[in-house]
């Protein structure tokens, strides 16, 4: 994405979007939302500017912070496809990364999977390796451990038990 | 035989209903591509539910790698896709030189494009291959596949030292500049190549068993596709062509002249067509790279990179158009000389999302060939 393309999109969310539905982050492309304006905030994103590709679902665990982050990376796909065809593909291509934050504690975020399908395996994973809970999932289960673990491997704190 | 005869058909034997079955594929099984188990409910012979079961190969290869400094990890991302070991290291280099803001000389970047082509060339060759397997000509096609795929892990051997697991890229360039030998080699399997694709297609394309068994089969919508995120040639057979390296232009895909193949239907054999056409376009990538190679003088392969690299605080995404798919690395650092976290974007574990979508309303057979068309490896799915 193209300097003047960030700065197009930013100015367009600021008008379209209710004010403090997000912030933006520190390097360009980079959007903070709260979790309870992320279905929101990502439908205008899939409808109204075309970011129909979610690339990639992904946690951080921010221990110092007491915090958890989920991370998406949004896309232009049928904007993208336009170039192979030769032509202009008129708007921005991405990456634009969408970021939500919610509390060690308490980590619920919503499920995006209603907006975007591609979330469905990869929400699956975060909850698997992060425990971090999709509200709205239609099944969230571990994906890649066996039902009865009870750890979560990517957490910063977690550490292997000796058996 | 007159009507009065045909009365006697018990009028029940048609109104008799079968039960529903579960059936478990894998997970080991010839045709799962590694190990992976679907449990499948049919109903006579028709897929009514498919539940793909993961995790057979789970190693927490994003847990590792926090433990490894940045340069540690490259040896780790050949095992992810153990076919296409260079361009993981392609991907992941790629994120890092992102992170640190390091430059890569043009000769490596001819080096890097030359590469990558020649393993979409041995992926798809091997992709088709095994298709084939799978539809049940056991193992004759993918002899073909393997016997040029060895040509091009000669030329891997040359220039790496090792012929699967090549750790070859690094940050800022390549590990090792190309041998004596190399060129001429890789002119000789860049030309021969176009050969053994027509080889391949007199036999197969218009062959009237792949048609029937492909034609129409595990159909995926462009809309849907798009939605569950699926990339690479399973997503261009679905008629979108969406390609990374037109996207981003990474690396010298700038100034390359390709076409992106696409199919019309977005069945098994639109993807077996697309993977066919794509080998032609890679040749005529290959061809221009060794052109580019060929006219950049002789220099450096590689920029100056601290041993110990610390990348500044911040994160990066890096993307490539593997064969697969879109294969993505997002590294995020904390200024220190390990990442503080490491993430695949996998395009296997992705692309399946939509199997069972795929499969259901076709008959069993029909599972082990559409799991063969998305081109999948379990190392990948699960890392």
């Amino acid at each position: 994405m193209t300097d003047a393309e960030w700065i197009a999109l930013r100015d367009r969310m600021a008008r379209a979007l209710p004010a403090g539905a997000f912030e933006e982050g520190p390097a360009d492309g980079v959007i903070h939302v709260q979790p309870r304006s992320l279905l929101y905030v990502g439908r205008y994103l899939l409808e109204t500017e075309g970011f129909d590709y979610l690339s990639n679902v992904t946690g951080v665990d921010w221990l110092a912070e007491g915090e958890f982050e989920v991370v998406y990376h949004l896309y232009a796909m049928r904007r993208g496809a336009r170039i192979a065809r030769g032509e202009d593909p008129g708007g921005p291509l991405g990456p634009l990364v969408l970021k939500v934050r919610v509390p060690r504690e308490r980590p619920v975020v919503p499920s995006v999977t209603s907006l975007w399908p591609s979330a469905l395996w990869q929400e699956r994973e975060v909850y698997d390796l992060m425990g971090i809970r999709f509200e709205g999932h239609p099944d969230l289960r571990r994906i890649y451990l066996w039902d009865e673990y009870e750890d979560h491997p990517l957490r910063k704190d977690y550490a292997p038990k000796e058996d | 035989m007159n009507r009065e005869t045909a009365v006697h058909v018990p009028m029940e034997v048609e109104e008799l209903e079968t039960e529903p079955i579960t059936l478990n594929i894998g997970p080991q099984h010839p045709s799962t591509h590694g190990v992976f188990r679907m449990k499948v409910q049919l109903q006579g012979e028709t897929i009514v539910a498919l539940e793909p079961i993961l995790g057979y190969l789970h190693r927490c290869q994003e847990k590792l790698a926090e433990g490894h400094t940045y340069l540690q990890s490259i040896p780790y991302t050949d095992r992810l896709d153990y076919i296409c070991s260079m361009t993981n290291n392609h991907a992941y280099v790629l994120a890092v030189e992102k992170l640190a803001g390091i430059e890569v000389p043009r000769r490596a970047e001819c080096i890097r494009v030359i590469m990558d082509e020649l393993t979409r060339l041995l992926n798809h060759a091997l992709a088709v291959g095994f298709l084939l397997n799978d539809m049940g000509a056991w193992l004759t096609p993918v002899q073909y596949g393997l016997r040029e795929r060895e040509k091009i892990l000669d030329l891997f051997e040359m220039a790496s030292g090792s012929r699967m697991m090549c750790n070859y890229m690094r940050f800022g360039g390549v590990a090792h500049d190309l041998p004596e030998g190399f060129m001429p080699l890789l002119r000789k399997v860049v030309a021969e190549f176009p050969g053994f694709i027509d080889e391949y297609e007199r036999f197969l394309t218009t062959n009237e068993i792949l048609l029937s068994r492909c034609k129409y089969v595990g159909i995926l919508p462009p809309d849907r596709a798009i939605a569950y995120g699926v990339t690479g040639p399973v997503l261009r057979a679905s008629g979108v062509p969406y390609d990374v390296r037109k996207v981003d232009r990474y690396s010298l895909y700038g100034e390359i002249d390709f076409d992106v193949p696409i199919g019309t239907v977005g069945d098994v054999y639109d993807r077996y067509l697309v993977r066919i056409y794509e080998m032609r376009q890679s040749v005529r990538i290959l061809e221009q790279a060794i052109r580019m190679l060929e006219e950049t003088p002789p220099g450096d392969i590689q920029s100056k990179v601290p041993r110990s690299l610390k990348p500044p605080i911040g994160e990066a995404y890096g993307r490539i158009e593997s064969p697969k798919g879109e294969l993505g690395f997002y590294l995020v650092s904390d200024g220190s000389e390990k990442p503080y976290r490491w993430r695949v974007r996998a395009p296997s574990f992705v692309n399946l999302t939509p199997l069972e979508e795929m499969c259901r309303g076709h008959k069993v057979a029909d599972i082990v060939l559409i799991l063969g068309s998305i081109d999948i490896t379990m190392a990948e799915v699960d890392r």
